[in-house]
């Protein structure tokens, strides 16, 4: 399997170790990842605020570049996931709105063309549920995370809208990371906010919303008995594990749950260490997930 | 004909109890309504089970309620699809096989996890694995509750809706006959004019579950129904309102549950962000949440960097142009302080240890000529000053073939 593949920007700034867990785990698991470079911020939706047209334009040079390799686009981040899923419905949806995007992209010898080889632009999440599959990904588990107790955290960009997000195709899209994490051997922990806001689109406009939102959402996981969560959106980490102990002043209590990026637990499962996984750098100590994989910490 | 299971939140505040779950058997078509289940469920069982309702064809507005965790109307909602849904949920309770090959299957049998495994037989869902999962029936979220699936709606909705000024603030005196208003000029505000007031956006807001005070998305879609409508005379004064309340139109976290929860494609989330951009251009810059700061910070970053540069973003949304030529403005130093502890917990794991993402400023560009090219985009579609109708308009099918004649466009006019 072979992809083009788009990082993001947190990726590359305040959550490297998803940068680097993502690439071990796609050499582990067999994947080849031609990293677009030279492509730009998906706009997070903010751009989108500003000038939907700019947004829309910068979007279809990412799907432009993604189109040159000729290969299936990847992305690693809910958020980049959501703000590019929408901006594509969009080009997608109007050939003379295409037509006049393009304009501007064929001064740079770039073009998106619609449905190009079956184009298609999935975060690592979809791919490995419905194209890698679950059954591969279970024949490579080295180290089942037997015991692991992992609380889903989806991010709102890969959840809603359903109709935007292919949930007619693929109904289950919201039920991956269940699946995933009962493949690699985890226990899932249901808890109220697997599929709420973490917050963090306003953490500088209101700080106390978002930081309530990522409080309550670590201490209801905890509540319910998780040793961990799992998220396949670096903005969710930031404000789940980077601002977690801002979020505990804001819901006043005790907090301290380790948050996983999804190619980290995807990589624990492999056999790779958790240095290599970039653990030791999450804000939120992951000591407690590495003992109960080691089998130091009683159930 | 099938039968479904229905699993009410029931509450009697007379009674003196809390809230309990009740389950109704109710037999019918998998076309009908969750609605209709819930009407069988009172005939048929208890007259006492309270729901609001009136048209049942999803225009009154009157039976908001939460199914499955996801809030609708009753009567929009088919009790099929509700069922299916429950059930793709009750699945993923259950353990699947480990390396098997096969599908796995709803009502089959669990094998537990292989050798790993672990217990499962404390698991609740694998004795019902054969047997339907129920729907799930809640009142709406984020209101009080005064009989089972019965809202109160003023305390919340209704008080918020009127924040807003839902009105028409015209100009001077009224015309002697009807307001000519350009036929065009009101496409903006075509879908905030939809909502019916069901408060089913604002049972699945999850801003105001964090924040009761946010002004929520029904009322949010409501003001911009008024200022996108070109007779309204007080448009800035709305914004200002708006964007310099701390629960207004900043507060919204951009998390699409209005969006999915509304039953009539008002998509509120999309007025609020209409809101914003309005807010903007008619130089509502200035509001004491570095709302409008953080749009603008982030604008020009990616048009100068290309991605994003997180500790300049953190920087400029506190105090745009602090480092050239603007002096900071109020609340903006007591919020830079408060990110400083994130950041120094950032650089002692070394998260943040290379210069690039504590300075602000100093990240790098996009390679070779690429930076070149995401300001070439800038300046095409910074070109155009008005309001694109973006809406999304229908697949084309004709992708193919080049179509020259399509020039319907309202970008392009």
């Amino acid at each position: 399997m072979k992809l083009a593949y788009w990082p993001g920007c947190v990726s590359r700034g305040f959550t490297t170790e998803l940068h680097g867990s993502m690439a071990l785990v796609a050499e582990r698991l067999g994947i080849e990842l031609v990293e677009l470079d030279r492509a730009n911020c998906c706009g997070a939706g903010i751009i989108a605020e500003h000038n939907q047209e700019l947004a829309d334009t910068l979007n279809a040079r990412t799907f432009a570049l993604a189109q040159q390799t000729g290969l299936a686009m990847m992305n690693i981040c809910s958020t980049c996931q959501g703000a590019q899923s929408e901006c594509q419905q969009r080009l997608d949806a109007d050939s003379a709105y295409r037509a006049h995007i393009n304009e501007v992209l064929s001064g740079q010898g770039l073009e998106y063309v619609k449905g190009k080889d079956g184009f298609t632009n999935k975060n690592f999440l979809w791919l490995l549920v419905e194209d890698y599959g679950l059954d591969k990904l279970a024949e490579q588990v080295k180290r089942p995370l037997t015991g692991l107790r992992v609380g889903p955290f989806y991010g709102c960009y890969v959840v809603r809208p359903k109709e935007r997000l292919g949930y007619d195709e693929f109904p289950e899209r919201d039920l991956y990371l269940e699946k995933v994490i009962e493949v690699l051997g985890g226990e899932v922990v249901e808890y109220d906010g697997a599929r709420k806001c973490c917050g963090f689109p306003v953490i500088m406009m209101n700080r106390d919303t978002s930081l309530r939102q990522a409080g309550t959402h670590v201490g209801d996981a905890l509540d319910a008995g998780a040793d961990c969560l799992v998220t396949p959106c670096p903005l969710c980490h930031l404000n789940l594990d980077m601002q977690q102990p801002e979020a505990a002043k804001v819901v006043n209590r005790d907090l301290g749950l380790a948050v996983l990026h999804l190619p980290q637990l995807v990589g624990l499962a492999l056999g790779a260490e958790p240095k290599e996984l970039g653990m030791s750098k999450h804000i939120a100590s992951t000591k407690w997930v590495e003992e109960r994989l080691a089998g130091g910490v009683p159930a | 004909m099938a039968e479904y299971t229905l699993k009410v939140r029931r509450y009697q505040p007379e009674s003196g109890q809390a809230a309990y779950w009740e389950e109704f058997k109710v037999d019918l078509d998998p076309s009908l309504s969750v609605l209709d289940g819930l009407l069988q469920a009172k005939d048929r069982d208890d007259g006492s089970l309270a729901v609001r309702c009136s048209c049942r064809a999803a225009i009154c507005g009157s039976c908001g309620m939460k199914v499955n965790g996801s809030s609708t109307l009753g009567c929009k909602t088919q009790i099929g699809e509700a069922h299916e849904q429950a059930n793709r949920r009750q699945k993923e309770d259950v353990p699947p096989p480990m390396g098997a090959d096969e599908e796995y299957k709803p009502g089959s049998a669990a094998p537990g996890r292989g050798s790993n495994g672990g217990s499962i037989s404390d698991s609740p869902a694998v004795a019902g694995a054969e047997e339907a999962a129920p729907i799930v029936i809640e009142p709406m979220g984020n209101m009080p509750v005064i009989k089972d699936l019965i809202t109160d709606m003023e305390s919340t909705h209704w008080t918020k809706i009127r924040r807003v000024t839902p009105w028409l603030l015209p100009h001077g005196e009224a015309p002697e006959r009807e307001y000519v208003v350009e036929p065009e000029s009101m496409i903006d505000i075509t879908q905030s004019m939809a909502c019916i007031q069901c408060g089913a956006c604002v049972s699945s807001c999850l801003s105001m579950e964090a924040d009761p005070d946010f002004i929520g998305p029904a009322a949010l879609a409501k003001a911009y129904r008024f200022v996108g409508d070109p007779r309204d005379a007080e448009t800035k004064e709305r914004l200002h309102d708006l964007a310099h309340d701390p629960h207004g139109i900043y507060d919204c976290t951009h998390c699409f549950s209005c969006i999915d929860a509304c039953p009539k494609g008002v998509a509120p989330m999309d007025q609020i962000m209409r809101l914003r951009r309005a807010a903007a251009e008619e130089g509502v810059d200035d509001d004491p949440n570095n709302g409008a700061n953080h749009v603008t910070a982030f604008v020009r970053m990616i048009e100068k960097k290309g991605t994003n540069d997180e500790a300049l973003l953190v920087q400029e949304s506190h105090a745009l142009g602090l480092k050239g030529k603007l002096k900071p403005s109020k609340g903006a130093i007591e919020g830079l302080l408060k990110s400083l502890p994130t950041v120094l917990r950032a650089i002692k794991t070394g998260k943040a240890r290379s210069p690039s993402k504590v300075i602000p400023g100093v990240h790098p560009k996009l390679p070779g000529g690429s930076q070149d090219e995401v300001r070439a985009i800038y300046r095409h579609a910074e070109e155009h000053r008005e309001e694109f109708n973006l809406y999304i308009k229908g697949e084309d099918e004709d992708f193919v073939e080049p179509e020259p004649d399509e020039t319907d466009m309202e970008e392009t006019a």
